[in-house]
């Protein structure tokens, strides 16, 4: 399969490869896909409290290089975005970026789910500190 | 000085070995005859050239040349095989016994007969990948016309215990067919010690071109019928009609030649780049899965899961080594190997699983370059592995409640 150039530059410089201390409340992790499916994400974002703005994010991926770049270039367009305005991500805007072939969608749709769950975690640890 | 990409992947296909070339050459231009034309030299020629390959390919193997059928290749060997002898002795028996890990040819072929009506057992495999003769002798009964096992896997390069099943066929009154692409020329196989009726064999598994291969059918104790699937001119005793492939044959011929005259030497050097490819990977990674038995094994092949590393991510790491992976990602079926997924391989590490085969052409210093390669690839693909982070902190993946897409 020939992937296209820009796959191929995330696969071979990752974007934030890393992680945030999950013990960290204005941390919100995500992690989706399974280890028998072949894709499995790990997405984490830091908000900083006073803006609001994710100011930083972190991204570890199990599966294929497609899965790869999914999950780094969202990792570079969370950064600096409210959690509104991440939560707008959507798969197909990954999918132009990267010109990911059909087979691949899915793992756009993984990185979308992975951002999602990410906030998700992130606005409950909010609640749960407020109550 | 090495060449990119290295070719890593022997059990898929072997390049043509230039003494094989040279004498196929000839037929392409002067010696262009139909080996069926009786009444001229340009047909005589072809012909002596059809019963030498006969005959070298006849002697890798044991048999007698007259028992050699040529067709176009191992999948139309093993088409041929079961379907014409299942049609054959139909008034006999309708029930085949075959397994799990058989090459596509072998279970389509049943797959097909079944809708036709006939039943098929298809025996599990041991964590090794070897069949259970017990539970193979339990399987056969009063109607069961054929057993069709392979003498070595295409994936992971298991070897059956294919002279014990000869044996209790024999004793059955059941034929028995081996799928012997990937094992004849590479270790010793003799259809006699074994107890083979019918064996399959590809040129371009040993050196010679694509579009050729060959049945083996026995003549003799028992003296074996088919129904053949291509009418025409009779051709080949009149199991397989077509005009021969001249060139082609007669490059079987000299493969099977070669392979006959080198498979010692050849075995013990490739088993030896084989098990240093291994040692070295080993030496510096952990966690890593080797998929089937280690002892009963093709020489020149491993196959590997590497844990937390997806197959495909892998492959793209090191493209400039030709080599294959069970990852769903790399078919077309989206599907990881059923071959792996057989041995109870756990879904997650079929799709981390990479396929070498090491040929006649490898070197030491090509093995040396794969393994730092891999090391390399292997390592920064685990420290961006959210699985290999989650076990080295002690986390049970299989406890995990994963959500499957």
């Amino acid at each position: 399969m020939a992937y296209s150039d820009k796959v191929v530059d995330h696969y071979n410089n990752p974007r934030n490869v890393g992680s945030l201390s999950k013990q960290d409340p204005n941390v919100g992790t995500g992690l989706v896909g399974a280890p028998e499916c072949g894709d499995v994400m790990k997405l984490q974002v830091r908000v900083n409290p006073d803006t609001g703005v994710i100011d930083e994010a972190k991204f570890k991926t199990f599966g294929c290089g497609s899965a790869i770049a999914s999950s780094s270039l969202a990792t570079e367009w969370l950064k600096g975005k409210t959690v509104d305005e991440a939560m707008a991500i959507k798969n197909t805007d990954i999918v132009a970026e990267l010109s990911l072939p059909p087979v691949k969608v899915h793992c756009s749709v993984l990185a979308e789910d992975a951002i999602k769950a990410a906030i998700a975690d992130f606005k409950k640890k909010q609640a749960e500190q407020q109550s | 000085m090495l060449k990119f990409p290295i070719y890593f992947d022997n059990q898929a296909t072997t390049p043509v070995d230039p003494r094989v070339l040279d004498v196929m050459l000839p037929y392409f231009r002067e010696r262009f005859g139909n080996a069926a034309s009786r009444n001229h030299k340009y047909g005589w020629e072809a012909e002596e050239a059809v019963e030498l390959a006969r005959k070298q390919i006849a002697g890798l193997i044991g048999a007698s040349p007259k028992e050699m059928i040529f067709t176009s290749g191992a999948t139309e060997s093993d088409n041929l095989a079961i379907k014409g002898t299942a049609h054959m002795y139909r008034e006999k028996g309708d029930h085949i016994i075959t397994a799990v890990t058989e090459h596509k040819a072998v279970l389509d072929s049943c797959k097909r007969l079944e809708k036709e009506g006939f039943r098929v057992t298809y025996l599990p495999v041991q964590k090794d990948g070897r069949i259970d003769l017990d539970r193979l002798r339990d399987s056969i009964t009063d109607k069961t016309t054929l057993i069709t096992i392979m003498a070595a896997n295409n994936e992971i390069g298991v070897l059956q215990p294919i002279a014990d099943i000869g044996a209790m066929a024999t004793e059955r009154g059941v034929l028995f067919h081996t799928d012997a692409v990937q094992a004849a020329g590479k270790i010793p196989f003799d259809v006699n010690t074994a107890n083979v009726h019918l064996a399959s064999l590809s040129a371009h598994k040993i050196y010679g071109p694509k579009g050729v291969g060959a049945l083996y059918v026995r003549r003799r104790n028992p003296r074996v019928l088919l129904s053949p699937m291509i009418d025409g001119g009779g051709h080949e005793r009149g199991m397989r009609s077509g005009t021969l492939n001249v060139p082609a044959i007669a490059g079987f011929g000299k493969a099977a030649e070669l392979c006959r005259l080198e498979m010692t030497a050849e075995s013990a050097r490739t088993q030896q780049l084989r098990d240093r490819l291994n040692s070295r990977l080993h030496a510096r990674l952990d966690e890593l899965y080797i998929n089937g038995s280690m002892e009963h094994r093709l020489p020149g092949n491993l196959n590997i899961s590497f844990a937390y590393v997806e197959g495909e991510s892998l492959l793209m790491g090191i493209n400039d080594v030709a080599v294959s992976s069970g990852s769903a990602c790399t078919s077309a079926s989206l599907e990881p190997s059923y071959v792996l997924k057989a041995l109870g391989t756990g879904d997650d590490l079929a799709h981390s699983s990479i396929r070498f085969g090491i040929g006649r052409f490898n070197t030491e210093e090509e093995v040396d370059y794969v393994a730092d390669k891999l090391v390399s690839v292997v390592s920064k693909l685990r420290e961006m592995s959210p699985l290999y982070e989650m076990v080295k902190e002690g986390v049970d993946l299989s406890k995990m409640e994963w959500q499957a897409h």
